[in-house]
């Protein structure tokens, strides 16, 4: 079998690689190689139907297939290369990429760099164990989304929704939209997974009850979904007593949290933050494997697309400086440490001498806090407060950290990112 | 008019059926589920017995063995995923070790090869995981891990293919003896209609529900109870963390619960047991799945629990007397019962066909037929190929090169060959029970809507009535703003 050769692969051709792609190309990179697995470019944006995408980046309000157009476009423009309905099977730690598809069958790629942009799924019913029967009707809200928008079924007509991540949220409007009844949207924790605006455009402009604090006890139907009982949740996350509700409803929805999927990545040998189920990476994105770099939801679950987009630049620029210049494994690494309430940062590292001027750290916090501040400190001294008046975990958080600054601090240790008190 | 007809298409009427093709008779099944493997057979702990538990004499015990000894043979024959991992039970500080010395002896006396007591420091050779508690050990090297729906299926696709007629989503309503054999009334549930099959001989393989149809035509009367099991399956990642099925030592607590690997690489945990009234009552149970965390940890420690991708029930045919029940009714010449068919049943199914099917061929004096096909070929799986035989095949079969389930990477070609191989698949989980394709940690979300469109394309079927595993539950119900 021949090996086909490039300087740069890319697996996923959603918002992540695309947008990697066109700044790798950017950056001098010429023989890039998309790896999509799906029918089309675009990932998961083109099941969001819904707008909101590209406030940040385009400064207007784009659907997703949208937003993924624009990119897509510029990948088209630059003449990159790219192969759909194509699943990478393997990536070895020497940068063998193994794939396949129907026309070349299973095919072997060397390249220089590769960057991984796989995206997520989503917690399924058995992850979350929920007790009941397992009748049909229970779907992840993304299966009902794609069931919805790209092939115009309805999975049901009377909806109880579980989770309040933004897929969920999103969900239960658009399924009343199309006709259905949401009856109500049950989240475990005392706070929303998702962002404070689907909970306004998507609940309350359609009066579905959002109840905080409480989880699917009982799922009824042995064939299809009959009936969902919730129950509402102590401290300890278990169910009280006493407090079960019981709805009548066909169709049961799950949006309980997103998981990278680094199944590849694993195989490759790269290492992974428990935390984010992500690679753990420095300020250049690149893992713990020499040219191997990871962006957008493979690398940490995001809250805006914008944010995978910017990413996705930072990934491409390195990968394409590690193709023209070779490694800088070797240079000087600063960690920064997450604590109280800061639950990871990615990066995991700064290189004080190869960073750029400005790297951004993102981060979730663990708790809702109201008025305080996102603190940094270099060892112990403390270099920046930053109030914010409220944070949740649903939306991500960031710190800048400047090169020129650090440059100051010559024998630091570390830098930490804490949320303390105002 | 049918020389035999089995109700039932679990792993018991299907290695039934099987046995019987060799004969030349006319033969069918009937089975109220709109797939094999639907009932008992598909939600059980998966394992080949070795037979020390069974107590001595018994039907349980003699089959047990003589099925175990069988499976080299049947899984070669029928290609049937099957390892023999070897069996522990293990005994903890706070336990007498003479439960193990007494569990030595049923073996002996039952002929189970091979088992011995291991002592501490040998078991952590064997199994690093056991917990810090656990002293000993029985070791039995003729345990072993199998798929059941696999081993139904290729008991039923080889009956079929040699001529045994298989009817789905037909429930039996009624039986009345008549003068050539049975009246089998049953209801199509897919259809409404009402249809009576006759035959010379009937065998009752109907699992929870056999006791039900014994009571039709015998004053014998049989009572089973259905006993619940729930499970928990952990992800590949977690499915070597323990390579011989390990056993608990029953206690004061109870039988304790099990943690093995499974035959296609995942981890199984389970399972409790409580008595239902409910016949269909395959829910699970918060405390339920507590249990199975909290007894677990008792043999096999820092089982990752957080790995869990799916819990599931089973239901055991618990009959009063305790024992398999095998043979002709005393009062209803004809009517052949294989009830109360609970652990070690799946073990057993092998020896009770050969059992059965010798019992009917005396009754209706049948002779072997010539052309009796033996060798039944499963699923092709291209992950066992080299990557330039799997070229070879994907040149023949492009969809063989089209991923649809990224988790367990099961192609398009693997789900058409579960869907136009005998007794093919006809809804999801019955494309899921072929081919694993839905079975991985992300449990169909990604897989379920792409393979509806190829049932859809393959069997001319409307969206709107693929299911997930049959009549009732649909899928997707309507157009969008048209519910």
């Amino acid at each position: 079998m021949t090996m086909k050769q490039y300087d740069l692969v890319i697996v996923g051709g959603g918002p992540a690689g695309l947008a990697a792609a066109v700044a790798a190309k950017d950056n001098g990179v010429d023989n890039i190689l998309i790896i999509e697995r799906d029918k089309e470019l675009g990932g998961i944006l083109n099941q969001c139907i819904h707008n909101g995408f590209g406030l940040h980046t385009f400064k207007e309000e784009l659907t997703g297939p949208e937003y993924a157009s624009r990119f897509i476009d510029q990948v088209l423009e630059r003449n990159i290369e790219y192969k759909l309905n194509t699943m990478v099977m393997d990536i070895a730690a020497d940068k063998t990429v193994t794939a396949m598809n129907r026309e070349e069958g299973m095919f072997q790629i060397h390249t220089k760099a590769v960057i991984l942009a796989m995206g997520c799924r989503e917690r399924s019913r058995g992850a979350l164990n929920i007790p009941g029967y397992r009748p049909a009707g229970v779907f992840s809200a993304g299966t009902a989304q794609r069931l919805v928008n790209m092939e115009g079924y309805m999975p049901g007509k009377k909806v109880v929704i579980l989770g309040s991540g933004d897929i969920g949220l999103i969900m239960a409007r658009r399924m009343t939209l199309e006709g259905a009844e949401v009856k109500v949207v049950a989240e475990l924790m005392p706070y929303s997974g998702g962002l404070k605006r689907n909970i306004v455009q998507c609940l309350d402009d359609f009066d579905i009850p959002l109840k905080l604090s409480h989880t699917v006890v009982d799922i009824e139907g042995k064939n299809r979904v009959e009936a969902v009982t919730i129950a509402e949740v102590g401290l300890d996350r278990k169910p009280i007593a006493g407090t079960e509700i019981r709805y009548e409803c066909d169709t049961l929805l799950l949006s309980c949290g997103l998981i990278p999927e680094n199944e590849l990545s694993k195989s490759a040998g790269v290492t992974l933050n428990p935390i984010t189920s992500g690679p753990i990476v420095g300020d250049n994105l690149e893992t713990n494997i020499d040219g191997v770099f990871a962006c957008g939801n493979v690398l940490h679950v995001h809250d805006l697309v914008d944010y995978v987009s910017q990413e996705a630049i930072v990934a491409g620029k390195n990968a394409a400086d590690y193709i023209q210049n070779g490694t800088k494994a070797d240079t000087k690494r600063v960690e920064i440490v997450a604590e109280s309430g800061v639950r990871y940062t990615v990066p995991k590292y700064v290189r004080p001498e190869e960073m750029e001027e400005n790297v951004t750290v993102r981060f979730r916090v663990g708790d809702v806090y109201k008025n305080c501040v996102i603190a940094t400190y270099y060892d112990d001294e403390l270099i920046n407060k930053r109030k914010r008046p409220v944070m949740a975990p649903g939306e991500m958080e960031q710190v800048i950290l400047s090169k020129k600054k650090l440059a100051e601090y010559q024998n630091l240790g570390k830098i930490t990112i804490r949320i303390e008190e105002a | 008019m049918y020389d035999v007809a089995i109700i039932g298409a679990g792993v018991v009427g299907s290695a039934i059926s099987r046995e019987l093709s060799r004969y030349q008779a006319n033969i069918c099944v009937i089975e109220k589920e709109e797939d094999v493997c639907n009932g008992t057979s598909k939600a059980n702990s998966a394992i080949i017995h070795a037979g020390f538990d069974a107590k001595p004499n018994s039907l349980k015990a003699k089959l047990n063995v003589r099925g175990n000894e069988l499976m080299d043979a049947i899984s070669e024959e029928l290609d049937i995923p099957f390892t023999r991992n070897g069996a522990l039970v293990v005994c903890t500080k706070d336990q007498d070790r003479s439960g193990l010395t007494i569990l030595l002896e049923k073996a002996a006396i039952n002929g189970v090869p091979g088992c011995r007591i291991v002592e501490r420091e040998e078991l952590l050779q064997m199994e690093p995981n056991v917990a810090d508690d656990v002293t000993c050990a029985l070791y039995a090297p003729t345990g072993g891990i199998v798929c059941p729906f696999h081993m139904t299926m290729a008991f039923a696709e080889n009956a079929n293919v040699n001529g045994v007629s298989f009817f789905l989503n037909t429930e039996v309503k009624h039986i009345q003896k008549n003068e050539n054999g049975y009246a089998i009334e049953t209801l199509h549930t897919d259809t409404n209609e009402v249809e009576t099959y006759e035959a010379k001989v009937v065998i009752n393989a109907a699992g929870v529900y056999a006791d039900e149809l014994n009571n039709m035509v015998s004053e014998h009367k049989l009572h089973i109870t259905a006993r619940k099991g729930e499970y928990c399956l952990l992800d590949k990642d977690a499915g070597a963390h323990v390579k011989h099925t390990v056993f608990q030592l029953p206690s004061k607590m109870g039988k304790g619960v099990l943690v093995t690997p499974t035959v296609h690489g995942n981890l199984l945990v389970g399972p409790t047991a409580l008595d239902v009234k409910d016949k269909e009552s395959l829910s699970t149970t918060g405390e339920g799945l507590a249990f199975l965390s909290l007894t677990s940890a008792l043999s096999v420690k820092n089982v990752p629990m957080r790995q869990v991708i799916t819990s599931f029930s089973g239901l055991r045919a618990h009959e009063d007397g305790n024992d398999f029940v095998i043979g002709e009714a005393e009062d209803a010449k004809g009517f052949v019962n294989v009830a109360g068919i609970e652990s070690p049943g799946l073990t057993s199914a092998p020896a009770i066909g050969e059992m059965v099917a010798g019992l009917v061929k005396e009754m209706l004096s049948l002779s072997e037929k010539d052309n009796f096909v033996a060798k039944r070929t499963g699923l092709l799986h291209p992950q066992t190929l080299t990557i330039e035989e799997r070229n070879a095949l994907i040149k023949k079969q492009p969809a063989y090169g089209n991923i649809i389930c990224r988790c367990e990477m099961i192609s398009e070609g693997e789900i058409l060959d579960a869907i136009h191989r005998p007794l093919g698949a006809r809804s999801l989980d019955g494309v899921k029970r072929r081919t694993r394709a839905g079975m991985g940690r992300c449990q169909a979300g990604f897989c379920s809507p792409r393979t509806m469109e190829i049932l859809e394309r393959e069997l001319g079927m409307s969206m709107f009535s693929i299911t997930k595993n049959g009549v009732g539950s649909n899928i997707v119900i309507g157009y969008n703003k048209e519910v």
